[in-house]
């Protein structure tokens, strides 16, 4: 083997989108030496992808705005099954974390006495989204980069050196979290010792040893074939965490967002941001009906308006209308939209119509919706100020995760590893509202980074990574490359082309475990999958190791295969509809299911036959909501969710 | 063109050069493959490396024209890859892919931008005003307007690659920022909040002396080039030019006062 650099730092953060920057902020403020790894530029992260804005209950628009609203609307919109205290902190804290981005020097739209201006969203009962246009990612993301060279600039004047206690490996990829080993006798399964990793331009390996680490890798959608998630969504956090021996929380809750885009083929899933809906734009099928008024479901029945009038009405008046349903939460109505179009009403291209045309005039549409403007006048030839878009379901978002202490972000079983954003678990329950994202990386990110750090610092005796478990991941790393004339005993079969792999798994997963789910489908996905693992053990690729993306993505199938076996696994255990999981055969919700989490965790933690199932199931519930929190609701309405016996305590 | 058309509306071969090698060695590949309606010159490529070439090594990310990492030159222009559409082009054209000419490559179409992350820390942070506490500050729409049209820029780094300044020039490249960093600097000066003269930086000043706004000629390359459509020149460096020429001349600023009303 030849020898492979280690460098030494207190907190390494894995990703560089919103939590992993505001975790790195975090870190390094608290005095811990941090480095940020990420497979993207910097400043090029997932988050820059978010357009309609960051939740926070500042009341900035409407006063009648706090933290206790939020947290109501977070909790029905994940249909009670959040982990009630993430949800509670992340109201609590959002606004803080918002005015903190203006002291960095973010600039969000104003209102007319200078505050931060707060737009409607789907599931929020007032205005509450903090943005800028529609490219509030892109405000938040260089925000946080412009923060970190800050902080890099204070470093370069006292120690004379940019990276002295922050740096940036970018173009790089961790494959493995490094744990120092088990000890027998004892629960201590190993703590985190560091990370191995691979630069993407050189194809060189690198060790980043550390006490902690902190996953902030964003979410799966890579996974299935019409998505909004860009090719870094591989699912490497969840995967790197099931390897390292943590388990995976309410996996089988993916977020399809309603409105992706449909056509031209080549841009299929491209987000069209909720925010169309949020400032008047309206569904309508082929028959010109805007149909979502058919759709509400009776949980929400006395919160949404009963007629286009009323609807039309709350814009302007909202104290005394009620709210359209094209602003119910996103599972509703990507599910209406995917029932529309299986019915026949869909569009030319299998959508359904949204229309801000004949609602606004065309300047105020290109100064609320400028991205929106250019992304389908560029991609599709189509003027939104002049005529209708077509959209339809796309994987946009997964709600299950790590699952983590809500207080510090730590990864359950595993000291040393914090997890936080899209790549964490629980927060957001079965369904995650719109512009609860950008919120969830602000707040979890900063707590993740401070208990990193004060973790980091209590940790005095960390024995380095050994050099076995180091040749092990190198030697993973590098089986592409001997596709070909490994395991002679498997006779003649020829290397796997990852692409093709990839796209069969795409293809899975949106057949067969997609926005509606039967039981025969999922069996059936999990067939395919346990085939496309052996098969990706073969996966080879030509050239060599500099810059060569067939190498990453074969690398890469190993996360999305690991993930998309939990999302099969527990999809077809949970015999309900709630939120992201829809079930054809079981179209109800479930009372008794609120409270139940499926845990996955690795089955066989030190490798097997690739075709085994990698993935055992179990059960945990979530501890019974505080009451001062479910004070917060009516009783009746606590009734829709909670079981005779939770009620009754 | 019709003998490569396979269907009027749908598939047809397209004629693809692409640039492929590494610091030491390369030059351009020819392949023919396949196009389908409604793609993107980014599709183009997946193809090629999914059917013909596996290795081959470009830059991307989002794929919907926000992130800015999939910069390239097209048939010499610089462009995304992902927001370029094939129905631009004549189907019986030969569609030139070359990595950023303005940056060193490191294989295929992907080039080192480091360049550009070393000179945005050299550009002075946001200084926030120290009276204010967060949740305090009050700026107006109009006045954050400004600066928000330059905080739409995506980092793609085309002005940059463009910009003549610096594209067959490497010797100015430590003196000059490049449009991309000096319009982050307009942007910080036109900030309603920075506390940057309070703390004592002059903004226009070090624009122009330590991070060469003098070598813009206001040509309007940047300007050109940019995705985004974000008048960079006439919104960002002309008026920086102007403000930094109350301390000093330059007769650029005259030149360029001229042709911005000429145009109005």
């Amino acid at each position: 083997m030849a020898h492979v650099d280690r460098q030494t730092w207190d907190v390494v953060v894995v990703g560089a989108g919103g939590a992993g920057l505001r975790a790195a902020i975090e870190a390094r403020e608290a005095g811990m030496r941090t480095a940020v790894i990420c497979k993207s530029l910097f400043g090029k992260a997932h988050t820059v992808m978010a357009e309609g804005g960051i939740a926070a209950s500042m009341g900035n628009v409407n006063e009648g705005d706090n933290w206790q609203v939020h947290f109501r609307d977070t909790m029905r919109g994940g249909k009670f099954l959040n982990h009630w205290r993430m949800a509670e902190l992340h109201a609590r804290e959002a606004p803080d974390r918002v005015w903190e981005l203006e002291t960095w020097g973010a600039l969000f739209d104003r209102t007319k006495d200078g505050r931060i201006s707060q737009r409607n969203f789907g599931g929020h009962e007032y205005p509450r989204l903090a943005h800028v246009g529609d490219r509030t990612g892109l405000e938040l993301i260089r925000t946080l980069q412009q923060k970190i060279v800050a902080l890099q600039q204070e470093d370069e004047r006292e120690f004379g050196a940019y990276d002295a206690r922050l740096k940036v490996f970018q173009e790089s990829t961790v494959t493995r979290v490094l744990k120092t080993p088990a000890e027998p006798g004892t629960a201590n399964g190993g703590r985190v010792c560091g990370a191995f990793c691979y630069e993407r331009e050189s194809g060189r390996f690198f060790v980043l040893e550390a006490p902690a680490v902190v996953l902030a890798t964003g979410g799966i959608g890579k996974s299935f074939k019409v998505t909004s998630n860009s090719w870094e969504y591989t699912g490497d956090g969840h995967a790197l965490a099931l390897l390292a021996g943590a388990p995976l929380i309410n996996m089988e809750f993916v977020q399809f967002h309603p409105t992706g885009m449909v056509w031209p083929p080549s841009v299929k899933g491209i987000l069209v941001t909720e925010s169309v809906r949020g400032d008047g734009g309206v569904l309508r099928n082929s028959d010109g009906k805007r149909f979502m008024f058919d759709y509400v479901p009776d949980v929400f029945k006395e919160k949404y308006a009963q007629s286009e009038e009323e609807g039309d009405r709350w814009y302007d008046d909202p104290d005394h209308n009620r709210r359209p349903p094209e602003l119910l939460p996103r599972d509703e109505v990507a599910r209406a939209i995917n029932s529309e179009v299986k019915a026949g009403r869909g569009s030319p291209h299998g959508g359904v119509f949204l229309d801000v045309s004949t609602r606004m005039p065309a300047e105020v549409i290109k100064r609320r919706l400028p991205s929106m403007y250019h992304q389908f006048k560029e991609l599709a030839d189509v003027d939104i100020t002049a005529e209708p878009m077509e959209v339809g379901p796309t994987c946009h978002y997964v709600m299950g995760g790590v699952e983590v202490e809500p207080d510090t972000a730590a990864a359950r079983g595993v000291p040393g590893l914090f997890a936080a954003g899209e790549v964490a678990g629980g927060m957001h329950g079965s369904n995650r509202l719109g512009g609860n994202s950008l919120s969830d990386l602000l707040v979890f990110g900063r707590r993740a980074g401070l208990h990193a750090a004060a973790y980091a610092a209590s940790v005095t005796d960390l024995p380095a990574p050994d050099e076995e478990q180091i040749a092990a991941a190198e030697a993973e790393a590098l089986r592409p490359f001997r596709a070909g004339d490994e395991e002679p005993a498997a006779g003649a079969e020829p290397p796997e082309n990852p692409y093709t792999l990839h796209q069969e798994l795409q293809q899975a997963m949106n057949d067969l475990v997609g926005i509606i789910r039967k039981e025969g489908e999922m069996a059936e996905a999990l067939k395919r999958l346990a085939g496309l693992r052996a098969r990706a053990r073969r996966a080879g690729v030509e050239g060599h190791r500099q810059y060569n993306p067939g190498w990453h993505l074969s690398l890469d199938l190993r996360n999305m295969l690991l993930v998309s076996e939990c999302v099969a696994r527990a999809a077809l255990e949970r015999t309900e509809s709630r939120g992201g999981h829809t079930r054809d055969d079981h179209a109800a919700m479930d009372r008794n299911w609120r409270d139940i989490n499926l845990v996955c965790e690795l089955a066989a933690p030190h490798g097997g036959p690739p075709a085994a199932d990698q993935i055992r199931l179990s059960r945990r519930t979530t501890p019974p909501i505080r009451p001062d929190l479910l004070e917060l609701f009516e009783q009746e309405e606590l009734a829709k969710y909670l079981t005779d016996e939770e009620l009754s305590r | 063109m019709s003998e490569q058309q396979t269907g009027q509306s749908g598939a047809y071969q397209a004629h693809f050069r692409v640039w492929r090698g590494d610091p030491d060695d390369g030059g351009l590949t020819d392949f023919r493959v396949e196009v389908h309606e409604g793609e993107v010159v980014l599709d183009i490529v997946h193809r090629l490396q999914a059917t013909q070439a596996p290795d081959l090594a470009v830059r991307w990310n989002c794929k919907a024209g926000k992130c800015g990492s999939c910069s390239a030159e097209i048939n010499g222009r610089p462009r995304l890859l992902c927001m370029t559409r094939m129905s631009v082009f004549d189907r019986a054209e030969t569609i030139t892919v070359t990595p950023m000419r303005g940056f060193p490559v490191v294989r295929d179409l992907v080039t080192d931008v480091s360049f550009n992350y070393a000179k945005a820390r050299e550009i002075p942070a946001f200084v926030p005003p120290e009276e204010l506490a967060p949740g305090e500050y009050r700026m107006q729409q109009e006045d954050v307007s400004r600066s928000q049209e330059f905080r739409k820029c995506i980092e793609c780094f085309l002005c940059q690659d463009t910009c003549h300044v610096v594209r067959d020039h490497e010797e100015n490249k430590s003196a000059f920022a490049g449009p991309r960093f000096l319009m982050r600097i307009a942007e910080l000066d036109m900030h309603p909040l920075d506390a940057a003269s309070a703390a004592g930086l002059d903004r226009k000043r070090t624009a122009q002396d330590a991070h060469g706004l003098g070598y813009c000629n206001i040509t309007k390359c940047c300007t050109e080039v940019c995705p985004e459509g974000i008048k960079i020149t006439d919104n960002a460096l002309i008026p920086l030019k102007e403000r930094a020429a109350d301390r000093k001349y330059d007769p650029l600023v005259w030149l360029g006062s001229k042709i911005r009303r000429r145009k109005e």
